[in-house]
């Protein structure tokens, strides 16, 4: 037999390397993926320039964006100029404010037709935009993995009714809803039970934004928990008697999270454009507050004269919501590739 | 040259780029079939069967795979072909059925819209001539009322329907070789045998076929000839009664001694192959069912090659020929397969003795 | 299918019933809003308001009042504008509606063409340089924001390059179909470039990424195994089967846009449609008009539903016996 040993030889140990989680590999995925570390670049650039915006206004430009400076001058090209100059032309109402300088400290991008500093304005304008965005996806996401998980799971009566209302909604044009509860709120707040929420506040903007892209949200998850419902592990959970809240808990929530994560950046750009255009239409966000969209209603009737004031809010939603989709589109990738978001894809 | 074979592969390998490096799938495999021979080849999952069938189809379409080797069909190597005419090839002379027929089929056309589609892409017949072709190949596979069921979904066809209406597209436009990956395996037992039937009937009429399946017991039914693979590279080859009746590489034993038989021995535990599918990417250097075999021994750590007998010669390679990579000795297999398998099954049996 | 017909109609009148009464809960039943307030101004006495809530009717019951101002709507068709006494709201919409059936329906075809090729291309091309490409038009075409884009196109058409390039182009505004078919055209060129954009990068993204799914389905590799051109297996089998979750998309979002959803086109554009009609009448809080122009938009939305299950059926067969 020579070398044959015929004894049962250690069967080599096959390697027991366990696979890394789902989180994990996903969060390698998205390491791997440059587009999208390079949309969280940008967004992070975006994020850390609107947070340095009292830095800015008070260090750099010394200026108060909230602060009409009607009777103001400033220094460009080295000579003190004004800041509004009554205009030539029309009426002899309107004003022309002074257009970018390029100057950090004196007016870099110009001034709108209350003599404020558009470049402070737009980093302040930011924070409101992105807050408002971002804390509307947020509770968007939450609220529809709620409704679309109860309607998935309850089914019945229940899944009847929420269906029925998702459906209504989903079929209206989202903008027009929105448009309807924000002239309806503006004037006197919202009063629901204990939950006031004052006219003026952002928190108003948000709450319409969040409840109108409910069943954005909802319906997708009430598909998955659907399918999932009827997986034998679930089946099997149920018919062994286990409380639905730890059902819920335990099995259906980590499947369908992912999805809703990767609803948040895709939804995060969508809220932030519908922001945009609520405020444009003046009905978003109020003044004193500024955002993004508000700037742009403030530079139409420059438009022709200081097309910045116009311009600049509009490049820096269109660059955040683009790095938002990317970074979506992303995360996307190494989640849940199925996904898709009405609108926000 | 009388039986130059249909089709011949030669050292065929098979990589995909991944994010951990590369990892060979197919590592130097070669097999021929002959015209009008059916081969069966079996293995597990992952052992590289589909793989390499699709690569000899130019069928892996991942930006990642890396197909190397010569893969020779009616003498034109099909790796080296442009592809205009490897289309020709493909659904002409080389058909190929795939394992679930649930998704096989585009969901938005009719079955005899895809069987015609699929006669009219390689020959100048009428819309009209297509369909009737299409109807009466529906109708040879049996599938009962033809030239209605031709108007049919996809979706309106039970699985067993399905997978006949694409054996009936595979053979459409005659193909010398039809490759079928796994015909049977979502199928059930009783339509099984009415697939491979239609294999035979298939083969009957001059096709070569091969076969892929885990199913020994498929194989032992319709194959001519067996290729036996593990870890991306063939184990042992050669014709069925051979392989069945002395079954040369450790491998191939536990594949036949795990199918329980009828009036065979009653075993407490079936023998199993101890161990787990060698991973893709963690091949061992040596022989690749090593880490697994229980009579592995020093020689192991090198590479056997696929030959008849432990010499490492190929002799007298003709297309029945016995061949296996292993580096047992040649003489005392047969006592080493009885005492692998009586390791195998652990638990000493009393009735073990009565093995025939 | 005379079964089916009568249930399609049914569940649409249900829910255009549910749109009107949601709109007019908004309006008439959010805590803390009153109506006449609005009506009769920021500081109106208690005396005006209680002759405006009188007037108006908004001192009877809740459902009353939704029935009158339906029955006004519908069967007796006077319903009058609360701010513009006198002009009548049916009108209004009728007149409003070629306008924005004339913006969606161009808008509609290059965004459908658009988008089908590039996100067609953009999945044929994926691993290639130019699917990153197109698909960066497409996230452009999703993040600008529709009403800037609109302004910078009007800043550039009719101020920086006007006296250049842009010399042909006519100031913001609207001309009939009837009236001169070549300025038609030429008034709505621009309006149907800035709404399309916005929809090809929306459709352009959701086929690629469906087309890429279909790429990897099984039956490409029977079709690639049956010796299909690539061409071929890629629009008739993957693009073909793609498009199915393409269309029922496409009908909600055109019944939107037709329903008024274009509105910021409208505005941005001076296009007197239903969305400019719709944002004055928000605006004013006009509620007859409004309640007109929603359940106008409910109308919509609810037709293109149909219209799309229809085609849905015929798109996919496993959806005809459903």
């Amino acid at each position: 037999m020579g070398q044959v040993s015929t004894a049962a030889p250690e069967l080599a140990t096959v390697e027991a390397r366990r696979p890394p989680g789902p989180w994990r590999t996903a969060g390698a995925d998205l390491l791997h993926n440059r587009s999208a570390l390079a949309a969280a670049v940008v967004l992070f650039l975006v994020v850390l320039a609107t947070l340095c915006a009292p830095l800015y206004a008070h260090h750099v430009a010394h200026t108060d964006p909230f602060q009409s400076h009607v009777s103001g001058s400033t220094v460009a090209d080295g000579k003190t100029v004004p800041v509004l100059t009554p205009s030539s032309t029309g009426l002899g109402l309107g004003v022309t404010p002074i257009g970018p300088t390029w100057d950090p400290a004196h007016y870099f991008l110009g001034a709108d037709n209350q003599g404020r500093d558009v470049m402070a304005r737009l980093l302040y304008g930011g924070r409101t935009s992105l807050f408002i965005g971002f804390t509307a996806a947020l509770l968007t996401c939450a609220l529809g993995t709620v409704v679309g998980v109860v309607a998935g799971y309850a089914g019945g009566v229940v899944d009847a009714v929420i269906s029925r209302v998702l459906d209504v909604i989903w079929a209206f044009p989202v903008y027009l809803l929105a448009i309807c509860l924000s002239v309806v709120l503006l004037t006197d707040g919202l009063h629901l039970g204990p939950l006031t929420v004052e006219a003026g506040s952002l928190w108003l903007p948000v709450a319409i934004i969040a409840a109108i892209y409910v069943p954005y949200i909802a319906r997708p998850l009430r598909g998955q928990v659907l399918v999932l419902r009827n997986k034998e592990y679930i089946q099997a959970a149920i018919g062994s008697g286990a409380p639905t809240v730890r059902i819920l808990r335990r099995e259906v929530l980590p499947n369908v999270l992912p999805t809703a994560i990767v609803f948040v950046p895709l939804m995060t750009a969508l809220a932030m454009l519908t922001e945009s255009a609520l405020s444009f239409l003046s009905v978003g966000v109020q003044p004193p507050d500024a955002s993004w969209g508000t700037i742009i209603e403030d530079g139409l009737g420059l438009l022709y004269t200081r097309p910045a004031v116009t311009i600049a809010p509009g490049l820096l939603i269109a660059l955040t919501t683009a790095a938002l989709n990317v970074l979506g589109d992303g995360v996307r990738d190494a989640l849940d590739p199925g996904a898709r978001l009405r609108g926000g894809v | 040259m009388p039986d130059q074979p249909l089709l011949d592969v030669r050292d065929l390998r098979v990589s995909f780029r991944t994010r951990r490096g590369s990892v060979t799938v197919v590592d130097g495999l070669s097999f021929s079939v002959s015209p009008g021979e059916i081969l069966g080849v079996v293995g597990e999952s992952g052992s590289g069967k589909s793989v390499s069938m699709l690569a000899v189809l130019r069928l892996l379409t991942s930006p990642n795979a890396t197909v190397e080797g010569a893969v020779r069909f009616r003498g034109r190597d099909l790796l080296a072909l442009p592809d205009k005419e490897m289309r020709a090839v493909r659904g002409r002379e080389i058909a190929m059925v795939f394992q679930d027929p649930m998704t096989a089929l585009t969901p938005v056309y009719t079955v005899g819209w895809q069987i015609a589609e699929q006669i009219r892409a390689h020959e100048k017949v009428s819309r009209k001539a297509a369909h009737a072709r299409a109807v009466s190949l529906l109708s040879d596979v049996g599938i009962p009322d033809a030239a209605s069921r031709a108007n049919a979904y996809p979706h309106e066809f039970s699985g067993g329907m399905r997978q006949r209406a694409v054996i009936a597209m595979a053979l459409s436009c005659g193909p010398a070789l039809l490759i079928a990956d796994e015909p049977t395996t979502a199928l059930d037992v009783t339509v099984q045998a009415q697939i491979l039937d239609l294999m035979r009937e298939l083969n009957a009429q001059g096709s070569a076929v091969v076969l892929i399946t885990h199913d020994m017991g498929v194989i032992s039914q319709i194959a001519d000839r067996v290729l036996v693979m593990y870890g991306g590279r063939a184990a042992e080859e050669g014709p069925r009664r051979a392989v069945f009746h002395g079954p040369r590489h450790p491998y191939t034993w536990g594949l036949l001694d795990s199918v329980p038989r009828v009036g065979g021995p009653r075993l407490r535990r079936l023998p199993t192959i101890a161990g787990m599918p060698v991973a893709p990417g963690s091949l061992p250097e040596g022989c690749a069912f090593a880490p697994r075999c229980r009579l592995r021994h020093e020689r192991c750590e090198e590479r056997p090659v696929l030959s008849i007998g432990s010499t490492g010669a190929d002799v007298g390679a003709g297309a029945d020929a016995h061949r296996d990579a292993c580096w047992l000795p040649d003489d005392d297999r047969a006592s080493l397969r009885l005492t692998s398998r009586s390791a195998a099954t652990d638990v000493p049996d009393l009735e073990r003795e009565a093995t025939p | 299918m005379l079964r089916f017909i009568v249930k399609r109609f049914a569940s649409a009148l249900l829910v255009m019933f549910a749109i009107s009464v949601l709109v007019f809960l908004i309006f008439f039943a959010t805590p803390g809003v009153d109506p006449a307030a609005r009506i009769a101004g920021r500081n109106a006495d208690p005396a005006t308001l209680a002759q405006v809530r009188h007037s108006f009717g908004l001192d009877r019951p809740m459902p009353i009042r939704y029935l009158l101002m339906m029955r006004h709507l519908l069967i007796d068709r006077d319903l009058e504008s609360f701010v513009n006494r006198g002009s009548r709201v049916i009108p209004q919409i009728v007149q409003a509606t070629p306008v924005t059936l004339s913006l969606v329906i161009g808008a509609a075809l290059i965004w459908m063409a658009a988008g089908i090729i590039m996100g067609t291309a953009a999945a044929a091309l994926r691993g290639k340089a130019a699917d990153p490409l197109i698909m960066l038009v497409g996230v452009v075409g999703v993040s600008l924001p529709a009403y800037w884009l609109g302004e910078v196109v009007n800043l550039i058409t009719q101020k920086q390059l006007h006296s250049s390039v842009f010399s042909w182009v006519p100031p913001p505004g609207y001309v009939d179909l009837s009236h001169d078919p070549g300025q038609w055209a030429l008034h709505l060129l621009f309006p149907w470039l800035t709404l399309a954009l916005l929809y090809a990068g929306i459709y352009a993204r959701l086929l690629r990424g469906e087309v890429v799914t279909a790429l990897n389905e099984d039956y490409v590799r029977t079709a690639r195994a049956k010796g299909l051109s690539e061409r071929r297996i890629l629009i008739r089998h993957a693009l073909r089967c793609s498009l199915i979750p393409i269309v029922s998309l496409f009908g909600l979002d055109f019944g939107a846009l037709v329903g008024g959803a274009a509105l910021l086109t409208e505005v941005v554009f001076g296009l007197p449609g239903i969305g400019k009609l719709t944002f004055d009448a928000l605006q004013n809080l006009d509620l007859p008009v409004i309640m007109g122009t929603v359940l106008y938009a409910a109308f919509f939305v609810v037709l293109a539903n149909a219209l799309v299950d229809i085609l849905y059926a015929r798109l996919d067969p496993r959806a005809r016996h459903a």
